[in-house]
C-alpha cells in the first residue's frame, strides 16, 4: 500500500504551497498521474480520506487526470501506446523501448480561496 | 511522519537500530490534535479579499522529496566509492540468505555495510552481525518499502569506509518498493524458483526497475514444475537488459558468478 505514502506526499505539498500564498482553504487539488507510473487510482481513493483528514486538503475536491502510457521504440522507432509496462512495440516486436509518456505522479494545480 | 494514519507521531514511524539497541519508548496515547488544521467557520474576523477562487499552478512530482534525498545518497555513495545494491523481492526468496553466504565467501575480499529493512524485528539484522559485519536495522513500522530518508539516516549511523559494498535488503515486497528510488548504484531484485515463472509479467515494475536478476533456490528444481526459461522471457519480455545469476544460496550453486559481478561493479563503480 504505497498509496498512502503517496497521499501523504501529496498531503505536503499542498500544506506547503498553501502556507506560502497564506491562503486559507484549497478548494480543489488537480493530480497527474500516468498509466504506467505504479498507482491503482481505486488503492489511493481508498487511503485518501484517512491520509488528508485533519489537515489542508480534507474538504478539497480531488481531480485526477489519467495519462495514457506511451513508448517509442529502441529498433524501429514506432511510437505506440501501451498498457502494460512489457508491452512490446506493434510493428516489429521489440521489447527495447524508452517510455515516454505515463510515468508521471504530480500534484498539477491548487485551487485556493 | 506516521505510516499508519499520517498523524506526525513518531510512534508508528521507522526505527534505524544497531543489533542490541533498544528502541525508545513512546507512549501509545498519541493524538491528532498536534497536526490538525482549524476550520474558519468560528472566525470573528472579516476577510476583506474577494472570494473568487485563485488557481496555484504546482507541476510538482509527488516523489520529488523521496528523489532528492536519493540523489544526496548516489552522490555520497559515488564520492566515496561505494557499491550499494539495493536488494529486493517477495517475502522469503532468499534476500537474507544470499547476503549471509556472500558474506562469509567473501569477507576476506570485499569490506561490507548492511542495511536491513524489515517492518518488525532485529532478526535479519542479528544474523547478519553474527558474522562480524557492521549492520543497521530499519524497521518500517506498518511502511511496506525502505524511503531515501531512512537509507541516509541510516548511512549516517553506519560511518561507512571507502571504497566499500553497501547491501541495502530492502522490505520484502514485490510491488511498494519498485518506485522508490534509494540512490543505489544498482538494484537486485531477487526471485525463487518456487515463485512461479510468470511473477515478472505478474508484478512488472520491480523488474522494469532493476538491473540484475538474481534466481535462488535452484537446488529445488528436481521437486517443483517450472520452465527457468519461461521465467527469463518473461523477464526479458518486461526489461530486455536484465542480467541473470542462477543461484542456491544454501548449497552455494551458482554463486561464483555473483561475486564475480560483484568485483567487477566494485572496481569501477
Amino acid at each position: 500500500m504505497h498509496e498512502l505514502s503517496i497521499a501523504m506526499g501529496i498531503v505536503k505539498i499542498a500544506e506547503d504551497e498553501k502556507a506560502k500564498v497564506k491562503e486559507n482553504t484549497i478548494t480543489k487539488i488537480e493530480l497527474e498521474i500516468g498509466e504506467l507510473a505504479g498507482i491503482e487510482i481505486d488503492s489511493l481513493n481508498f487511503v485518501w480520506e484517512s491520509a488528508v483528514k485533519g489537515t489542508a486538503l480534507e474538504n478539497s475536491k480531488k481531480e485526477i487526470t489519467i495519462i495514457p502510457g506511451k513508448a517509442i521504440c529502441a529498433d524501429c522507432n514506432t511510437e505506440f501506446f501501451l498498457e502494460n509496462i512489457y508491452d512490446s512495440c506493434p510493428k516489429c516486436n521489440s521489447n527495447f523501448k524508452g517510455i515516454i509518456q505515463g510515468k508521471e505522479l504530480r500534484v498539477k494545480a491548487l485551487e485556493v480561496i | 511522519m506516521c505510516g499508519t494514519c499520517g498523524c506526525g507521531s513518531e510512534t508508528n514511524g521507522p526505527t534505524i537500530l544497531k543489533p542490541g539497541e533498544q528502541p525508545h519508548q513512546h507512549s501509545h496515547e498519541h493524538t491528532h490534535d498536534g497536526v490538525h488544521f482549524h476550520s474558519h467557520e468560528n472566525d470573528t474576523h472579516n476577510h476583506e479579499h474577494s472570494h473568487t477562487h485563485k488557481v496555484l499552478e504546482i507541476e510538482q512530482d509527488i516523489l520529488q522529496n523521496n528523489q532528492v534525498l536519493a540523489a544526496r545518497n548516489r552522490g555520497y555513495f559515488e564520492a566515496k566509492n561505494i557499491l550499494a545494491l539495493n536488494l529486493v523481492s517477495s517475502p522469503g526468496s532468499g534476500k537474507t540468505a544470499i547476503l549471509e553466504r556472500t558474506l562469509v565467501d567473501l569477507k576476506d575480499e570485499i569490506p561490507f555495510y548492511v542495511i536491513e529493512g524489515d517492518q518488525q524485528t532485529l532478526n535479519d539484522a542479528n544474523r547478519i552481525d553474527a558474522l562480524n559485519t557492521p549492520v543497521i536495522q530499519i524497521n518500517t513500522g506498518k511502511g511496506c518499502h525502505l524511503e531515501s530518508d531512512m537509507v541516509y539516516n541510516a548511512v549516517k549511523k553506519l560511518s561507512i569506509k571507502d571504497n566499500t559494498v553497501l547491501m541495502i535488503e530492502n522490505v520484502g515486497n514485490l510491488v511498494c518498493p519498485s518506485m522508490f528510488d534509494l540512490g543505489e548504484s544498482k538494484r537486485v531484485v531477487i526471485i525463487s524458483v518456487t515463485e512461479g515463472e510468470d511473477k515478472p509479467i505478474k508484478y512488472p515494475d520491480m523488474f522494469f526497475t532493476s538491473d540484475v536478476c538474481i534466481i535462488n533456490k535452484i537446488d529445488l528444481l528436481p521437486y517443483i514444475n517450472i520452465s527457468i526459461k519461461k521465467l527469463k522471457d518473461y523477464a526479458l519480455q518486461v526489461n530486455p537488459k536484465l542480467q541473470f545469476f542462477e543461484v542456491s544460496a544454501t548449497k552455494g550453486d551458482g554463486m561464483e558468478q555473483w561475486y564475480n559481478w560483484l568485483k567487477k561493479n566494485m572496481v569501477k563503480s
